[in-house]
């Protein structure tokens, strides 16, 4: 059960939207500086998990709290970074950081510039999200939610509307930064690849309503090798759960 | 790491002789109003027309030169470009903060609704005699008319444009909890920005065709004047004359705000 290291603690949280159950009895631990996946089919709720973390909805039944705390209504000490990077078109990258910081905030400018260069950015404080790539603009979307030293990140399929390359520099980016900053994060995915590749833990959600079907621990490994084997065994495991493998029926080979 | 820039605009086909691009693109723009005047001028000179009721473009150009030339073709046009100037700027304050205000408050919203959804179909013109009637035949009558041909129009788009803004950038301001006057400020203004601007470039050309009218029924000076006058004198070259500088004085009016739009919108 929830020891001193946990940061997040979701327990018995269901959720419906009138008649329609979206999720069903969810409880999760996760311990301060985690990484945890959340992988699920389109509709299994995965999102709305998210945003009942991140006090954006509330949960019919069951509790949320982060540090002890019930989660109540959304907090700056919780980052939420979207599939869209949502920077606002009309400021540069540098108020859009700013953006998230409290006005009693008087070193922002420093804010900014750490965080820029965090995700490899420092250069680009005066451009407009126009002028970014798809990849760049999410990176300042990370540098912004991170701007308030949050103490746990919220991640809805950050890559999804990236490019394959592009999702796996950016994957790599993601796991440097958790592991320089230490930072809870909770990174929700439908690709089977990043969640392995990202979490310690993979959160298999089953579809409507969701419910926890099963919680894969990763070998660090995995975090390391894309394409070693036991990435390839656990991706099995993972991929069981969703899908049944055709039989390759070897008996008429000669 | 490797970063690049990606280009705003889709970078546009390199032509082999952009200054013959330029040029050709220049004579496309300026075709049809030549072949309308080179027809023109054949039509009248061929006495298809009756030249006291159609007079030729060189005629109208002849007196142009002698109004301008006398100082009263500045002095007319000037002093409608002032009054409209007047009453558009009062319109542009008033229209803003009240649909800055409805914009935002659903109960001014519906507290205001009604009355507006009776006056707007109101057209401005009809508001001539009353106008007329309150403040008599002097200059507050014909601002009040132009005031109320620039008002709806950029009352209506700020309001919604307010309405329009895209719900995930309010949400982003409840995830970074962002307090009520930033989110108006850094959030709803800009994102109602683009929409403003149309708003604010209809009622200028609304108030220009609103002092045409006021000026065609009473007053002494302006290009409603010239028209009016023109007719009495039954001089067509003075009519036309002033219908061409109407059209030319609203479209340069209209040039000028689209570019300070693209000014003030320097993100897009």
């Amino acid at each position: 059960m929830a020891d001193k290291n946990t940061v997040l603690s979701i327990k018995n949280v269901s959720k419906r939207f009138d008649e329609l159950q979206v999720l069903d009895d969810i409880s999760l631990d996760v311990r301060e500086g985690g990484l945890v996946s959340v992988i699920g089919g389109s509709g299994c709720g995965k999102s709305t998990l998210l945003r009942l973390i991140g006090g954006l909805d509330s949960p019919s039944e069951g509790t949320i709290t982060i540090n002890g705390k019930e989660v109540k209504a959304p907090s700056r000490k919780v980052g939420f970074v979207f599939q869209d990077h949502r920077l606002l078109p009309w400021l540069t990258v540098s108020d859009n950081i700013k953006f998230a910081l409290d006005k009693t905030v008087d070193n922002q400018d420093e804010i900014v510039d750490k965080n820029l260069k965090l995700v490899g950015l420092e250069g680009f404080k005066n451009s407009y999200p126009s002028q970014l790539s798809g990849g760049m603009a999410q990176r300042v979307a990370i540098a912004r939610a991170l701007a308030n030293e949050p103490d746990i990140l919220l991640l809805d399929e950050p890559f999804g509307a990236l490019d394959a390359m592009t999702r796996i520099t950016m994957q790599d980016e993601l796991l440097k930064i958790w592991e320089e900053k230490k930072v809870t994060m909770i990174l929700i995915t439908h690709d089977i690849d990043e969640s392995i590749y990202l979490g310690e833990q993979v959160v298999i959600l089953s579809d409507r309503p969701g419910k926890i079907k099963k919680i894969v621990p990763i070998s660090k490994i995995c975090h390391y090798e894309r394409n070693g084997s036991e990435f390839a065994r656990t991706k099995k495991i993972i991929y069981k759960e969703f899908f049944k493998e055709r039989e390759f029926d070897v008996g008429y080979v000669i | 790491m490797e970063v690049t820039f990606k280009k705003n605009k889709v970078a546009k086909k390199r032509s082999a002789f952009p200054v013959a691009k330029a040029i050709g693109s220049a004579f496309l723009y300026i075709a049809l109003p030549i072949v309308i005047l080179i027809v023109w001028e054949i039509v009248c000179h061929a006495g298809v027309v009756q030249v006291y009721n159609m007079p030729a473009p060189e005629i109208i150009l002849k007196d142009a030169w002698e109004k301008i030339t006398a100082g009263v073709l500045w002095k007319h046009i000037s002093i409608s470009f002032l009054r409209v100037l007047e009453g558009f700027l009062i319109a542009l304050v008033a229209a803003l903060v009240l649909g800055i205000l409805i914009g935002l408050s659903k109960t001014i919203e519906r507290i205001t609704e009604l009355t507006l959804q009776i006056l707007k179909p109101i057209p401005p013109i009809a508001w001539i005699p009353l106008a007329i009637l309150w403040f008599g035949i002097g200059e507050s009558s014909k601002l009040y008319i132009i005031f109320y041909g620039a008002f709806f129009p950029i009352l209506l788009n700020t309001v919604d444009g307010i309405h329009n803004i895209d719900k995930k950038y309010l949400e982003l301001g409840r995830v970074y909890e962002v307090d009520r006057l930033k989110l108006i400020r850094k959030v709803v203004l800009p994102g109602a920005l683009p929409q403003i601007l149309t708003g604010i470039r209809v009622g200028l050309g609304n108030a220009w065709v609103c002092v045409v009218a006021a000026e065609m029924i009473a007053a002494t000076k302006g290009v409603g004047y010239m028209l009016s006058n023109g007719r009495s004198m039954s001089r067509a070259d003075d009519v036309i004359l002033a219908m061409l500088l109407i059209g030319i004085v609203g479209k340069i009016m209209d040039d000028v705000l689209k570019l300070i739009s693209g000014k003030i919108m320097k993100w897009s």
